[in-house]
């Protein structure tokens, strides 16, 4: 019992003082931009917890894991070959250098050009951001792999779709997921300028329509939301990351 | 020819080849002109866009916006991580707060950086500091707790204080971890510090682009993403050449160097 009321001293003590004192300071303090604790939880309760949930925020999930799930694809699928084959890379690492280093925000006026402003153009957005950070650790993961362990293959004629997926994919998967832990706060990012630029639905389009109408409660219990959802892909992705890695933590310890 | 001359050599080839395809594929009717130009456009507008005054001073703005944020960011995080590690039990009570902070997305903070400072300096470095902030803090703790138990308590045992055990043991093993932070914070100070002008409109080469975007001057526009994509590049090199130098005795730095 004990035990279990010090691991939850830990984990809520620190945010339940700074709760606590946020709650102070909005008592205190006369803005109308700092509503209090209990408030944002009414507004939290009354917003999210009724249809919104369905028309903004799971379309929102939906387009994100859509244009997440086509990057990571597209990403692993170029960045093999680029990474096997040192002449393609030599040739195509620069280019890529440099669309990595444009900010996939400035993209997403681009995008609206050629694609409209359907959900189109915000998986395309997307999708626009994430595949960098996949396929250049994707590239990376592919060159760094173990020589000796290529030559064998090589000798014992290890036909090439067997050495693509134990040798290859394997030997690349904790860069690759690397890339994609990167991927996941550009794409969640993406997601909500997208939704603020041109749309009619979505996480990104409501926080600003509480905003310009000055509902600072509602507004403040999306960034929250907002937050939630980045902490929950995150502790999902490094459940997934535990799982597919598993051999190469154990082989580390 | 040496190996190095051949990369280059192929990596010129690469970007012939994109400019090539750019070039072609609106001329021989594949895209619409209207959406892609050919490539001999936008650099045509890229060069005029250098010429006016306007733009460098967009481009000043921005830069003074991530730089200001990133050392603000920066020096918050570094003494952050220092506490964090200073004081027993810390470490442990603040470790759900900041799993729970960290994913929130900066752009989340656009409304209340909009209500707060409106179209302004200030939007732009409440996003770039927040987004920035984490990105050290985290390699701050993961630095902080490299220290090799034995040079410490040789430290101690030699009667360092505090502070000389601060300077000379922890702050030398941590520093590695700390460029690394600093490498990904600036690239994120960069895409923030853009994406604030971008969506809320305080001055800089981000707001440039909404406005080409808004009145259709589709050139100019993919003039600007180049522009930002090239100094996006600079940021980077800038970076990687104050980690050479700020690690120079550091033995993944001295042994690249080596023959």
């Amino acid at each position: 019992m004990s035990a279990v009321a010090r691991w939850a001293a830990r984990v809520l003590g620190l945010p339940a003082l700074l709760v606590l004192a946020w709650w102070a300071y909005s008592s205190v303090s006369q803005s109308f931009y700092v509503p209090a604790p209990p408030q944002v939880a009414r507004a939290f309760a009354d917003t999210w917890l009724s249809e919104r949930l369905v028309d903004d925020a799971l379309p929102s999930v939906a387009r994100l894991l859509a244009g997440y799930a086509l990057a990571a694809v597209l990403g692993v699928g170029l960045g093999v070959p680029i990474g096997l084959f040192p002449r393609l890379r030599a040739t195509a690492e620069p280019v890529l250098e440099f669309f990595r280093a444009v900010p996939p925000p400035v993209l997403v006026p681009l995008i609206m050009l050629l694609a409209g402003i359907d959900d189109t153009m915000k998986v395309l957005v997307i999708v626009s951001g994430c595949v960098w950070p996949v396929l250049l650790n994707t590239v990376e993961g592919v060159r760094a792999l173990d020589e000796v362990l290529s030559d064998t293959c090589r000798i014992y004629g290890v036909r090439p779709a067997s050495r693509l997926r134990h040798l290859v994919l394997r030997g690349a998967s904790p860069q690759i997921m690397a890339g994609l832990r990167q991927a996941l706060s550009v794409g969640i990012i993406l997601m909500v300028i997208s939704e603020m630029f041109a749309s009619s639905s979505g996480l990104g389009y409501t926080i600003v329509l509480f905003q310009r109408g000055f509902a600072i409660p509602e507004m403040w219990s999306g960034i929250l939301l907002l937050g939630l959802l980045g902490l929950g892909l995150s502790v999902l992705l490094r459940w997934v990351e535990r799982r597919v890695l598993f051999w190469h933590w154990s082989h580390r310890a | 020819m040496t190996t190095t001359a051949a990369r280059a050599a192929y990596g010129l080839g690469g970007f012939a080849c994109l400019l090539l395809v750019m070039e072609a594929a609106p001329r021989l009717g594949l895209v619409d002109e209207r959406f892609l130009p050919p490539a001999s456009r936008i650099l045509a507008a890229l060069a005029d866009e250098l010429r006016t005054a306007d733009l460098w001073a967009a481009l000043a703005e921005t830069l003074r916006g991530w730089a200001l944020g990133l050392a603000i960011a920066f020096c918050a995080a570094v003494l952050a991580g220092v506490v964090i590690d200073a004081v027993p039990g810390l470490r442990a009570a603040s470790h759900s707060t900041i799993e729970f902070l960290r994913p929130i997305p900066s752009v989340a903070l656009i409304p209340l950086a909009t209500l707060l400072f409106g179209a302004s300096l200030g939007s732009t470095l409440l996003l770039v500091v927040y987004a920035s902030f984490w990105q050290v803090l985290i390699q701050v703790l993961y630095g902080v707790a490299d220290v090799d138990t034995v040079a410490d308590d040789t430290a101690r045992s030699y009667g360092l204080s505090r502070w000389s055990r601060v300077r000379h043991v922890v702050w030398p093993t941590a520093l590695p971890y700390v460029m690394t932070g600093l490498r990904l914070a600036a690239a994120v100070a960069f895409i923030l510090a853009v994406t604030a002008e971008l969506v809320i409109g305080s001055p800089g080469l981000g707001l440039r682009i909404q406005i080409a975007q808004s009145s259709g001057a589709v050139a100019t526009m993919y003039a600007l993403v180049v522009l930002a994509g090239l100094v996006g590049i600079a940021v980077n090199l800038g970076v990687r050449v104050l980690e050479r130098r700020v690690l120079a005795w550091h033995p993944s730095v001295r042994g690249e160097a080596a023959p």
